[in-house]
Parts: C-alpha cells; sequence; structure tokens
C-alpha cells in the first residue's frame, strides 16, 4: 500500500482533470473517476472561447481578471490546444456608445490589452463583418480545443501517477460516520480503457478524501454522500451551431449587455455559434429546440451576414453548471454568477473528508484546481507547491516550429501541418507510425497514426477518440469515415466490439446533424444514409439489426456456381433467363 | 438554330439515361441535358430492385412482392410489367457487364459494410462473391486502404451466419506508394499492368499483387477484393488475377469514388450515344418557357447566356436530394427547383428527420407524386403539365434506402417516362 494520501477526484471534465493534475504533480495518489468519456459532460460541450475577459469586464471584473491571467498562462502551457485568434466587441449602429466606453474602460481597469479598431478596420480584419459595424475593440479572446485540453491535463495527471476511469459512474459515496471514505463505482466495460460488450463490475475505491468536480452533476453526488443540505446547481442549457467553415478567424462578440447569441468563435475548420441560456431541471435530459438554432442564425447574422446562406453542419447544446450560494434568490439564470465556489461539506455539512467545486467557468480551469488542491492539501497536512501553471501540457513542451512533415512522414503538406498543429510536441511520438499511414477522416485530415493514438488512450470508444483526433467532425459528419474508423479498431478489438463502436458513433454524428436539416447538409445527409443504407446495407444488416436471412438458398446462387447444400436452386425453379419476353 | 427535339431528358442519371434510351428506341429524336457528373459515382453499380418489405426477411423475389406495396408506390403506379420493362432495357444496355437476369430471384451480395444485402442486377465482376454460393471465400484488404478490414469484415460475414467459410487478409499493395494515396491510384497501377517491384523482383502490378494474394488462398475458391480492379480493363485484371491464383475473382462494391459505378456511368454513355442521343453537357436548366399549359422550352444556363431548348415532351431526371434535383431551406421549404413541382412536406423541418439515424426518415420520402404516365401531381392531384414526366430520385412516395429500391425505381420510371414521352411526342407530330 502507498504511504502517499489518496485523493478521488469525481469528474473528467476540466475541473476534475485540472485537479487531478495538481495533485498528482504534488506528489499525491489520485484517483479519477469519470461517468462517460472524459469530456463527457459540460466541458465537451462548449463554444471552445478561451476568455480574455472582456465578455467579463463590465458587470464582473473579478472574474474578468481572472480570465486574463490564465488567458496568459494557458497560452503558455497548453499552446497546442490554444489558437491565438484575437477577438473583437463589436458595435453595431443600434448598440450604445455608453456601453462601448464602458467596455473599454472595464478591460482596461482588468489589464486586458485593448484596441480600438474603426468600423472600416475590423473589416480589413474580418472582410465578412456587416458593413454597419460601427467600430471595435480588439481583446486577446483565444479558441480553445477543450477534449485536446481535458486529455492532455489527463494524460499528465497519469505521467505523474494517476489512475483515471472513464465509463465509471460514481453509484455510491461510501461513508463511515460522518467520514466519507471512498466511492463505488460501476465499471461499465470493466476498468480500464473502455471496451464496448465487455461485462461490468462494482468497484469501491477507497480514499483519504474525496473531490466532487462533477459541475451540474454535483447535487447527484451530494445526494449519494447524504449530505443534508442540498447543492444546488442550476442548471443552464444553451446551444451551440456550428458552422461548415470558418466565416470569421477571429472571435466576435457582439457589444451590448448580456445577451443571446451574441458569439462567433472560430474553431479549428468550422466557426461555432452560440448561445442561448434557459434554466433547466435535468441536465441530462432537456429539451434541443428549433428555435434556438433560428436564433443563432438570424441574431447573428446582423455580425456576419454571410451566415444567412451558409451552412451549417450540426448543433449541440450544453448545460452551465451555474451555483449560487443559497438564499441569493437570482430569478434570471442569465444574471447568476460566474464564480466558482467551493464548498467544504465539513463545514458546511459536518461530513468529513469531502469537497465540492461547483460553478466557475471554463478558462479558469486550472486557477479552480489549483484552489482546491490547496484546500485538499491543506486539509492532508501537506505542504506542497501547485506547479500546473508552470509546466507545460504533454503536446505543449518546447513546441515552437512546425516542421515540414510532409517530407518526414510521407503525407502531403496540409495533413502533415494539421496533425502537427493538433499534437504539438507529441507530432514526433505519434506520426512515427509503422507501417502505411493512410488518411482515415478526410474532412479533418487524420491519419491513421492518430486514430490509433487515440485508440490507445481511449479503447474501443470511437466518441472518445472521435474528440481526440477530430476524426468525423468535419463536413461529412462521419459519411466517409464512420467505418474507417471502426476497421482501425479491428485486430485489437473483435468484430462485435467494432461494430458496436461504429453504430454508437454513426448514431452520435446523427444526434448533432439533425439540427442542420436543410439546404446543402440535408443533401449531405442524404448521401450519408445512401451510403450506409443502400451502399452498405448497414439499416438492414443481418448479423447486428432485427433483419434474418433464414434461407440463403432462396436467393440467387449465381450462373453456373454451385448452390450451397442441399439447395433446391432458385436459379432452376424460374425458368431461366428473361429479357426476350 | 434554336435547338428542337421531340424529347428532352433532364439528368443523366441512371433514370435519365433509361427515359432517353427508351425514348430513342422509338426513333424520336432526343437530348439529355446533364449538368454535373452523375451521381453514380456514389453509387455501388450494384441494381436493386426490392430488396425489403416491413418484414424481418429480405425479400427473395421482388417481382411476386410488388403487389404488398401500397398503392401509392411508384412500383404500384408503374406496374409490375414496367418494372421488368426497365430491367430489359438495362440489361440491352449493358450486355454481359451484368449479371442476374438469369432469375427473378434476388441475389445477396456482399457490401463493403460488411452485410450481405438483396439485389437484381449486380456487374459480373462481382458475380463470384453471391453470398448463396456455398464455396469457401477469401477477403483481401490493403492496409494502404481504409474503407474496411478485411478480416472484420469476414468475421461480420459470418456472424449473418453466410452459407460458407470465410476468411480475411489484410496484405500491402505490392509497390510503394506515398501514404495519402487515392483508391484510383492503385486501380491504375492494375488498368495497366504498371511495373512494381515486388519481392526483390521487378513485375507486373497484376501478377505481384496474385502473388502476394496466393499464399493466403488456402482452400479458398473465390477471393475479394475492394472493387478497384482496373478502369477501363477491369476484365482483363480480373481474368488475369483468376489464372495467377487458379480461383475466381470478385469485386466487394465500394463507397465513393466508385468505380462500378463509374463503369456503369461510362456504359451508359455510351448506349447514349450509340442511340443516337444528343447529349449537352457542363449547362444547367435554370428555367422553362410555357403557353399556360404546356411546356415549351426549357432554358439552358450556358455561361451566362439562357438558351431556351424546345421539344414536345419533357422528363424531368434530376435526382432527389442527394443530386439536387430536390432543394431545401431552413424556412420549412421543399421544392423541386425547375418547374416548382409540388413536393408533399411539413413546413416544419424538424418533422423531416427521425431521432434514430436509421429510423423512418420523412426526409428520404420528399419527392413529386406522379401519375401512371410519370407527370409529377399538383397539391390537387392533377398532372402539373401534360407534356412533364418524372423518373428517379426525384419521385418521392417511399424510402428507396430501406427498400433497396433505388436504381429499380430509377430504371422503372425512366423506361415508362421515356416510353409516354416518345408515344405522345409521336402522336402530336403526326397531329400537327
Amino acid at each position: 500500500m502507498s504511504s502517499k494520501p489518496h485523493v478521488i477526484v469525481i469528474g473528467g471534465g476540466s475541473t476534475g482533470c485540472g485537479i487531478a493534475r495538481d495533485l498528482a504533480m504534488r506528489g499525491l495518489d489520485v484517483t479519477l473517476v469519470e461517468q462517460g468519456n472524459l469530456t463527457h459532460g459540460t466541458t465537451g460541450r462548449m463554444h471552445g472561447l478561451l476568455h480574455s475577459g472582456g465578455r467579463y469586464a463590465v458587470a464582473d471584473q473579478a472574474s474578468a481578471k481572472e480570465c486574463m491571467i490564465e488567458n496568459r498562462i494557458l497560452r503558455d502551457i497548453a499552446s497546442h490546444c490554444v489558437e491565438e485568434t484575437g477577438g473583437l466587441f463589436v458595435k453595431r449602429p443600434e448598440d450604445t456608445e455608453e456601453y462601448f466606453q464602458k467596455k473599454l474602460e472595464g478591460c482596461k481597469e482588468c489589464d486586458i490589452p485593448v484596441e480600438v479598431l474603426s468600423g472600416d478596420e475590423a473589416r480589413e480584419l474580418e472582410p465578412y463583418l456587416a458593413k454597419d459595424i460601427d467600430k471595435a475593440i480588439r481583446v486577446p479572446d483565444g479558441a480553445i480545443d477543450p477534449f485536446r485540453l481535458c486529455v492532455a491535463n489527463a494524460a499528465s495527471a497519469e505521467e505523474h501517477g494517476a489512475r483515471i476511469e472513464t465509463h465509471a459512474p460514481v453509484v455510491d459515496v461510501l461513508k463511515e460516520g460522518d467520514e466519507v471514505v471512498g466511492v463505488e463505482v460501476e465499471h461499465e466495460s470493466g476498468p480500464g480503457k473502455r471496451v464496448h460488450r465487455e461485462p461490468g463490475t462494482r468497484e469501491e475505491i477507497r480514499g483519504d478524501y474525496v473531490v466532487n468536480a462533477t459541475g451540474a452533476w454535483a447535487g447527484q453526488i451530494g445526494e449519494m454522500a447524504g449530505l443534508e443540505q442540498e447543492i444546488e446547481v442550476r442548471p443552464g442549457k444553451g446551444v451551440m451551431t456550428i458552422m461548415n467553415t470558418r466565416q470569421v478567424d477571429t472571435v466576435i462578440n457582439r457589444c451590448k449587455p448580456k445577451g443571446d447569441a451574441d458569439i462567433v468563435v472560430p474553431h479549428e475548420t468550422t466557426a461555432i455559434l452560440g448561445t442561448t441560456d434557459v434554466e433547466v431541471d435535468d441536465p441530462e435530459d432537456y429539451p434541443e429546440e428549433q428555435w434556438e438554432v433560428d436564433l443563432m442564425i438570424d441574431t447573428l447574422k446582423e455580425l456576419v451576414p454571410i451566415i444567412e446562406e451558409a451552412r451549417t453542419i450540426r448543433s449541440f447544446w450544453g448545460v452551465r453548471p451555474l451555483y449560487e450560494p443559497p438564499g441569493t434568490g437570482t430569478s434570471d439564470s442569465t444574471d447568476i454568477t460566474r464564480d466558482f465556489f467551493l464548498l467544504d461539506h465539513a463545514d458546511r455539512d459536518g461530513v468529513e473528508n469531502f469537497t465540492s467545486i461547483v460553478g466557475g467557468k471554463f478558462t479558469t480551469y486550472r486557477m479552480m484546481g489549483e484552489d482546491i488542491s490547496d484546500h485538499v492539501c491543506d486539509k492532508l497536512g501537506i505542504d506542497a507547491e501547485c506547479r500546473t501553471d508552470e509546466v507545460p501540457l504533454p503536446g505543449s513542451d518546447d513546441f515552437s516550429v512546425l516542421r515540414d512533415y510532409m517530407d518526414e512522414f510521407g503525407i502531403r503538406s496540409p495533413i502533415g501541418r494539421r496533425s502537427a498543429q493538433r499534437l504539438g510536441s507529441r507530432t514526433d511520438e505519434v506520426l512515427d507510425y509503422d507501417g502505411p499511414n493512410p488518411v482515415v477522416c478526410e474532412c479533418e485530415a487524420v491519419t491513421r497514426a492518430e486514430v490509433q493514438d487515440g485508440i490507445e488512450g481511449s479503447g474501443s470508444d470511437l466518441n472518445a477518440v472521435r474528440l481526440r483526433t477530430r476524426a468525423s467532425m468535419g463536413n461529412c459528419q462521419g459519411a466517409f469515415c464512420c467505418h474507417r474508423m471502426a476497421a482501425e479498431l479491428y485486430d485489437e478489438y473483435d468484430e462485435e466490439t467494432a461494430y458496436t463502436a461504429w453504430d454508437e458513433l454513426y448514431q452520435e454524428r446523427w444526434k448533432g446533424e439533425r439540427h442542420a436539416m436543410w439546404g446543402r447538409q440535408l443533401s449531405q445527409a442524404a448521401l450519408k444514409y445512401s451510403l450506409h443504407g443502400t451502399t452498405m446495407n448497414r439499416d438492414k444488416d443481418a448479423a447486428t439489426t432485427d433483419t434474418v436471412i433464414s434461407d440463403f438458398n432462396a436467393f440467387d446462387t449465381g450462373v453456373g456456381a454451385s448452390p450451397s447444400d442441399g439447395a433446391t436452386g432458385a436459379a432452376a425453379t424460374d425458368g431461366g433467363k428473361r429479357g426476350d419476353d | 438554330m434554336a435547338i428542337e427535339e421531340d424529347v428532352i431528358v433532364i439528368g443523366g442519371g441512371l433514370a435519365g439515361s433509361i427515359a432517353a434510351l427508351e425514348a430513342a428506341d422509338s426513333e424520336a429524336s432526343v437530348r439529355l441535358i446533364t449538368y454535373k457528373k452523375s451521381t453514380l459515382r456514389h453509387a455501388s453499380g450494384l441494381i436493386d430492385v426490392l430488396g425489403y418489405l416491413d418484414e424481418e426477411e429480405p425479400v427473395a423475389d421482388p417481382f411476386s412482392a410488388v403487389s404488398k406495396l401500397p398503392d401509392d408506390h411508384p412500383y404500384s403506379i408503374a406496374g409490375e410489367a414496367a418494372i421488368r420493362d426497365g430491367l430489359d432495357r438495362f440489361d440491352e444496355a449493358v450486355g454481359d457487364t451484368y449479371q442476374g437476369n438469369h432469375t427473378d430471384s434476388n441475389a445477396l451480395v456482399p457490401t463493403f459494410g460488411g452485410a450481405v444485402k438483396p439485389t437484381a442486377r449486380y456487374p459480373a465482376a462481382a458475380a463470384a462473391g453471391l453470398a448463396s454460393d456455398s464455396r469457401e471465400m477469401l477477403v483481401v484488404g490493403f492496409e494502404e486502404i481504409t474503407d474496411y478490414n478485411a478480416s472484420m469484415l469476414a468475421d461480420h460475414l459470418a456472424a449473418a451466419d453466410v452459407p460458407f467459410a470465410v476468411d480475411g487478409v489484410e496484405l500491402n499493395f505490392p509497390g510503394t506508394y506515398a501514404n495519402d494515396s487515392r483508391v484510383t491510384r492503385f486501380a491504375k497501377r492494375l488498368d495497366n499492368d504498371e511495373d512494381v517491384e515486388y519481392d526483390g523482383q521487378t513485375m507486373g502490378a497484376r501478377e505481384a499483387l496474385a502473388d502476394a494474394v496466393k499464399p493466403h488462398v488456402g482452400d479458398a475458391e473465390r477471393v475479394g477484393f475492394p472493387a478497384f480492379l482496373g478502369d477501363e480493363h477491369t476484365a482483363e485484371v480480373r481474368s488475369d488475377l483468376e489464372r495467377h491464383l487458379g480461383v475466381d475473382v470478385f469485386e466487394i462494391p465500394m463507397g465513393p469514388p466508385s468505380f462500378p459505378g463509374m463503369r456503369l456511368a461510362d456504359q451508359m454513355k455510351d448506349a447514349l450515344d450509340e442511340a443516337g442521343v444528343h447529349i449537352s453537357a457542363g449547362n444547367p436548366v435554370i428555367d422553362y418557357e410555357t403557353d399556360g399549359d404546356e411546356i415549351d422550352a426549357v432554358i439552358v444556363d450556358s455561361k451566362g447566356r439562357e438558351v431556351p431548348h424546345y421539344a414536345e415532351e419533357f422528363v424531368l431526371a434530376t435526382g432527389g436530394l442527394v443530386g439536387k434535383g430536390i432543394d431545401s431551406d431552413r424556412d420549412g421549404t421543399v421544392e423541386e427547383p425547375i418547374f416548382d413541382c409540388h413536393i408533399p412536406h411539413s413546413e416544419d423541418r424538424y418533422d423531416w428527420f427521425e431521432q434514430e439515424a436509421f429510423g423512418d426518415q420523412p426526409f428520404a420520402h420528399f419527392g413529386v407524386r406522379i401519375d401512371e404516365g410519370m407527370r409529377p401531381l399538383d397539391a390537387d392531384g392533377n398532372p402539373e403539365f401534360p407534356n412533364l414526366r418524372a423518373a428517379g430520385a426525384v419521385v418521392g412516395g417511399t424510402d428507396t434506402v430501406t427498400e433497396k429500391s433505388q436504381s429499380g425505381v430509377s430504371l422503372t420510371t425512366g423506361v415508362v417516362a421515356g416510353q409516354r414521352a416518345s408515344e405522345r411526342a409521336a402522336k402530336r407530330e403526326v397531329s400537327q
């Protein structure tokens, strides 16, 4: 047994992964458990904005300052997850000059570097901005890949000895008297990497301290721990609509007080429109509504008119884990603070060795991790420094020059470049693949080597491979690569596992595509339906669907070929060649 | 000089080609106007007629199953004889490059997705792969090609209880290739039998491929490859491989770019040329002229110049959602863009799809409704125009993907549209 204190972190989003990394780097024994794959919850369902703090610079300056500090740190330690796009707060004629000035002053007060651009200057930077944009404030917003960031944090934690268990929902919080002593998880596919169709087992994981970093799900974990006082997270849903291409290369914010549909974030090959904010009862069961998608397009076309004619490839929804201390009583969920709260349940509920972290925002995940790690160390009497603000994440160390990967790995330059952008300093290690390395996903330029690296990291879960690599996330939404990704699973996994993973990925893609079913994307979806239905016949696959073929001999056995055993010979019974009647 | 024909067909896919061929058989002057490359290049090249009713078992005899279809199904409207006519015209056009016409029964063909699919006609190149054939099978895949893994495909066929032993092997394609070589590169190498370095020797690509496969054949009596065994010289490539290997060789139909689909498109083009059909390629039909009742001409956008093409009869074979013969918009519009033919649909686009990816998808039913002359009907059930007929995927009312009936519907509606158009054009000429 290890003499190191053992901390269990529940939740594999940005906060949980950040905490796991921080504690592991401080020398603690860490186990992270996550009900789905990493980023399954809110982290995987955001627009990918690396805040400069500009959005909070008027109403919530404390958050704004934190964002700017963390923004600088992430550019450094997570360079392979960040694209330094810059951002604009654009003012339309009907938006007030007064607010524009407030925003400008607010940013300055929060140490956010700003530059005022005229309408023409802004359009020179972003030609698709509306002609009637008056002016803009330029800020250091960026785009960040939340999947890559989480995976990198988890990988770093593992390098420091942590155990990461995905697809392991907590079914009970273990207590002895008033002390939390661990959790019981259900390994949906057995412990370790996810493998489809492997039988589930339950495991009791004992620890010295448990951190609840489950965001919108925090209340459910609190209930399992028998807390007297509910953890009242107020989940707010928001839609994000993905465009097929980058209409803008800079983050575009509307310069007016908070509102729906006021941001466009360039993200990889796409641009993401966001968002709405509607309080919901259940973070896992809420309506995904047409009006939300329409609102994105109809409102944001005021900033970037081409959006109305452009093609969207899917929409998805996320749930913000908003929290406010009991008694605050904010009626409009959009007014709830974006600050985070550390709830030590010893102080709050008389339950020892158990803390929840709620609220907060993605950009400051590392700072939240540092705070809670300080707290846990304090409780455990450990004196160890946080180093997550200076040690680069795996993939982000010493990687300043993107080399030309065409020569080295025999892949065309654009593919090599995009692989390198995703993999950062891991590029050499991943692309140095033994054997042919063909492209698996053409839309996103993902080669076999990268897919295999994803499988190595996440098991047979193709949705997790997708998040790691972006394979199947482009225009065709997996039409041409779901099956190819599944084929990459075989030999390591058997046929049944590979097909189950394929079907699961195909269905997951459809879930978001449905919200883009008009015009060219409907045409694209019809092609996909036809390829997987007509050409492959997967909708009537006798091995995986209700379809059965009980008598192969009732069918054409071919001209002159031997029918299968016992065949009566369908060819013989029908009277031979037709065509002259 | 103004372009004037008896029959103008708009759309150069399977339906348009068959309609034009059928019309040309009657001595009518026929022009086929095609804009973009046919969606045949996406298609497997298999000619499905009817594979499934709403039952567990696939359809063994599509002709006897037609009577079980609803009255408004394109097959019910056209009739069983029309289905046979369509296949006959197809068989005539493709000759012995296709098989399946020796029986009314469907064949079960392995797909690259690992399932078997009921189909009525299959390329001769696919014939040795039939799933009702009891001979042992080897499936070959290549490390350089990602579309399927041969062993996984073989295991999946076995999981469907096919009546033969099947094994798979993944090989390197002989020779050296850039990592991102496309399937067309390999096809070309076989087509031209280019020299490759294999096993320390220089030899033709076909022989090298056979040498690579040979050690794995074992007791198999037939060997399946991805459908890239040549392009222009596919029969030679196959017979060379068969000679080297001493067993039958077949192709497994693939997705885009699909060689069987492209070969079929080429064959259709040849048949059209031979039948004397005029082909105008590369420009879209954007509008039409009418005397208020009949269509006088369609307007072709020829690099910005609007050129009327006159005819007695017109066939709309512009395709469905994939071929862009049907358009849709976020505001709930679903339209046929040239003649604005009525397409039944919900105004709420959230009614167009089902939650399950392979659920009963309403969008798959989008298309014009037709009368027995294949004429598109307006909202009241009357023909939109006396002299406009529709064929192929622009015709809706059933989900041809789940039924596996897309090609059959194209042939059937195409042949009837072509027949009726030429008959009526001839009558009018007589009466004029």
